[in-house]
């Protein structure tokens, strides 16, 4: 009972929100073009479930998403793994990197346009430098943190270098990275909300925006609504990961 | 192996293997140093170690901090080079890998292994789960085997390092002050199944320590390192298992304190205990 009760402990905030939200509406304190009332965004979302246009921008979304991530975070990663080992390699790479890290991403949109039109390369291509950074920052920062009393036992017990890092130089690079990508997740989402909204025919934001053109704020409240979803859905399958790969660490034991 | 029970104190067996060390075991290996020196930048730590250890000896160093004992360990280990001079191992110069095996002061386990897995590392990627469980066993740990370091007691994790040293069966086993953190009943404990493990496999070991007490209750020999140099070599001739506070024991260990601490803090020292 007590477990329970604890568990349902987040939810009462927003829950009481919603409440007064739809008292507002109800009572017309808000008026529906501004805000239209909880329940009417759901039956607009139902709407948009039943003719299958909402299961279709989902899928473009998130495939957007998985890819741009998947191509950012693996560069950012491969380009981590190696600075953060290599003197050498940082010395050549890293500066440039941190300077181009210094240009908000999405500044790049008007070149991005004017590079790739409005096609699906341009989400892409802004998705994955966004998550690049966090990723490669994270990666080479666990990398180099890793006890260097560690590696000296590794040294000493006659590890080859790819069993070194496999064994003891990844693991303990493991939670920065995951911070990394948790936090390139959010970019994810926010570049993606963005070029959805300014350039493109279908997706997510795509669906908002047109919504807007007709005065249909409840489905734009939806969309809303739907990238919050997506974004908190992608984290805690992320923060699952995390815990199931970091047992080992007192830490994120039982949380 | 692994037969004998773990608070051993009567076990007879470490006395008539003190003797047979002497003459020389199969298992441990000799080492063999010439005119070692190693310096860092303008510090020269050692200046000069000529020293023959004898295959299967249990040889202490003590010495203040920074007069290069840890430096002499590294250099045995193979974990750093000397800069002129030779280290011989069974007469070879070449570095051989797993002859010799370091323990540290801290315990080094890999945080995201179980104990198993860390122990399995003392094999290389020789799996060897037999083996893993018999060094287990005999550092009294075997129920701990699927654990994670970090719910092990500190004299646990080191009992677990002991064992990774020792899954091997290297010829040389290098001590870096491994008890030095241990509470002084760990410390007790530790030094037992030290000298139990010793005795078993035969190995030479050489212990730096800052503890003359500890050395005296392990040792077959204690050197005494100052400024990178031998300044002292004293043998331990003492029945094992040796007890803590044994009047022949205090009078070495008030020698050896002598020469480390200056004459003065030394006689003050003997006329206390003596």
């Amino acid at each position: 009972m007590t477990m329970h009760r604890r568990a349902m402990v987040p939810w009462v905030l927003p829950a009481a929100l919603l409440a007064v939200w739809q008292a507002g509406c109800m009572l017309g304190l808000i008026r529906s073009d501004v805000l239209p009332a909880p329940t009417d965004v759901a039956v607009a979302g139902w709407r948009l479930a039943l003719s299958g246009e909402l299961l279709r921008n989902v899928e473009v979304s998130a495939w957007r998403a998985a890819v741009g991530f998947v191509i950012g975070g693996g560069i950012g990663f491969v380009l981590g793994l190696l600075n953060g080992l290599s003197p050498g390699s940082e010395r050549v790479l890293d500066s440039t990197l941190q300077m181009v890290r210094n240009i908000p991403h999405l500044a790049l949109i008007p070149l991005v346009i004017l590079w790739f039109g409005i096609g699906e390369q341009a989400k892409l291509f802004l998705v994955a430098l966004g998550v690049f950074f966090p990723i490669y920052v994270n990666t080479q920062h666990g990398v180099r943190s890793v006890d260097p009393h560690l590696i000296e036992m590794a040294h000493a017990y006659g590890m080859t270098r790819a069993t070194m890092i496999r064994r003891v130089i990844l693991p303990a690079a493991l939670p920065s990275i995951f911070v990394g990508l948790r936090y390139g997740l959010g970019i994810t989402w926010l570049t993606l909300i963005v070029a959805e909204t300014i350039s493109a025919t279908s997706g997510i934001g795509y669906m908002a925006m047109n919504a807007r053109e007709f005065l249909l704020t409840d489905v734009v409240v939806f969309a809303i609504l739907v990238y919050a979803a997506l974004g908190k859905l992608a984290d805690s399958a992320v923060r699952l990961l995390e815990r199931l790969c970091l047992s080992w660490n007192p830490v994120y034991r039982d949380v | 192996m692994n037969t004998l029970p773990f608070p051993l104190r009567e076990a007879d067996g470490l006395g008539r293997r003190s003797m047979t060390a002497m003459q020389g075991d199969p298992r441990g290996a000799d080492l063999r140093l010439r005119g070692v020196r190693r310096s860092f930048g303008d510090r020269a730590v050692l200046r000069g170690i000529d020293l023959d250890i004898p295959a299967g000896q249990f040889l202490a160093i003590v010495g203040r901090s920074g007069c290069g004992k840890s430096t002499l360990l590294r250099l045995l280990a193979g974990l750093d080079a000397p800069d002129r001079g030779e280290i011989a191992i069974d007469g070879s110069t070449a570095p051989q890998r797993g002859v010799v095996r370091i323990m540290f002061q801290e315990p080094r386990l890999l945080p995201w292994n179980t104990v198993a897995r860390n122990v399995a590392v003392g094999l290389g990627d020789r799996a060897g789960a037999r083996e893993v469980a018999a060094a287990l066993g005999s550092v009294g740990l075997s129920d701990r085997a699927n654990d994670w370091p970090s719910v092990l007691s500190g004299g646990q994790k080191q009992r677990a390092a002991l064992a990774r040293a020792l899954v091997s069966r290297p010829r040389v086993l290098a001590l870096d002050e491994p008890l030095g953190a241990l509470d002084a009943l760990t410390r007790i404990e530790m030094q037992t199944l030290l000298e139990r493990a010793w005795a078993e496999q035969g190995f030479t070991a050489v212990l730096v320590t800052h503890d003359v007490a500890e050395a005296v209750i392990l040792a077959d020999r204690i050197l005494v390192l100052e400024d990178g140099f031998i300044v002292e070599d004293v043998m331990v001739d003492l029945a094992r298992p040796r007890a803590h506070g044994q009047p022949k024991a205090a009078l070495i260990e008030g020698r050896v304190l002598q020469r480390l601490l200056g004459a003065a803090a030394g006689q003050r020292f003997a006329r206390m205990d003596g």
